[in-house]
């Protein structure tokens, strides 16, 4: 398979189109002809992050790199940050809006579950100055 | 089951969907809390649900959940109905509550296909 770069801009504004650059990924990688398991792990763990792009960080970038061994997501914000990382990482922790409760989200399970559907997730932030997370989904042995 | 069945057995309205009547779904889940719904897979499943936003079908796509099951005759927000269309998943609106509308298609074999969490 050759390399491949997708590049997503995400809006902060539109809550409601949170999830079109998930919705495109899915799509491309569908074409791709791989395993339904392999892109549902990719969409969910993108659709997470990218939820919380929206809800916390007023949008931002994604970059996507597809090779031969791994599907890598790295998602880029210029928002608040996180103040605690480890904390962040627990399911249940959350420090979401009315307005992203009401919209079904909230529950902190989005960075636990990204964890759960990546082979290997990073997260680096600073307050202040943003968050980017990088997830890598392995292709290998599919 | 198929997506007809259910619209049959909850009494439910086709919002979108009908070319997907004869389409088989395995287990089903019942939620509002999407959250809830990404961390768990299934196959082929039904989302019933009473959140009725966009976000509604971009998590139903997310996990390859073919057929929403609206309850208590909810409206759809706007544009939730069309991004349905657009993603191939079945939209019905039953008169039922979650609760009624679980039993229903639970009683007539429709599972949640979950394991037991200890």
């Amino acid at each position: 398979m050759p390399k491949l770069h997708f590049k997503y801009d995400i809006d902060g504004d539109d809550f409601t189109r949170a999830g079109e650059a998930s919705s495109k990924l899915k799509q491309s990688l569908k074409q791709l002809g791989l395993s339904p398991a392999l892109i549902r792990r990719a969409s969910i763990a993108m659709y997470e992050g990218e939820i919380n792009m929206v809800a916390h960080a007023d949008g931002g970038v994604i970059d996507v790199d597809i090779d031969t061994v791994a599907i890598t997501i790295v998602m880029k914000d210029t928002g608040k940050g996180i103040e605690d990382i480890a904390a962040a990482m627990k399911e249940g922790f959350s420090t979401a809006s009315d307005e992203v409760r009401q919209m079904g989200f909230g529950a902190g399970m989005g960075l636990p579950n990204m964890k759960k559907h990546s082979d290997y997730m990073k997260v680096d932030s600073t307050v202040g100055v943003g968050t980017t997370v990088t997830m890598k989904i392995s292709i290998v042995g599919e | 089951m198929t997506i007809g069945e259910i619209a049959k057995l909850t009494n439910a309205k086709v919002l979108t969907g009908e070319d997907l009547l004869s389409k088989e779904v395995l287990t089903a889940c019942g939620a509002d809390l999407m959250s809830d719904v990404l961390a768990y897979i299934r196959n082929q499943s039904v989302l019933i649900t009473g959140l009725t936003n966009a976000q509604t079908v971009r998590t139903s796509e997310m996990m390859d959940i073919v057929c929403i099951v609206i309850v208590r005759g909810k409206q759809p927000a706007p544009g939730m109905v069309e991004l349905a269309a657009e993603s191939g998943i079945a939209v019905l609106s039953t008169g039922y509550s979650m609760y009624t509308t679980c039993g229903i298609l639970h009683n007539n074999g429709l599972s949640g296909g979950e394991r037991v969490i200890a």
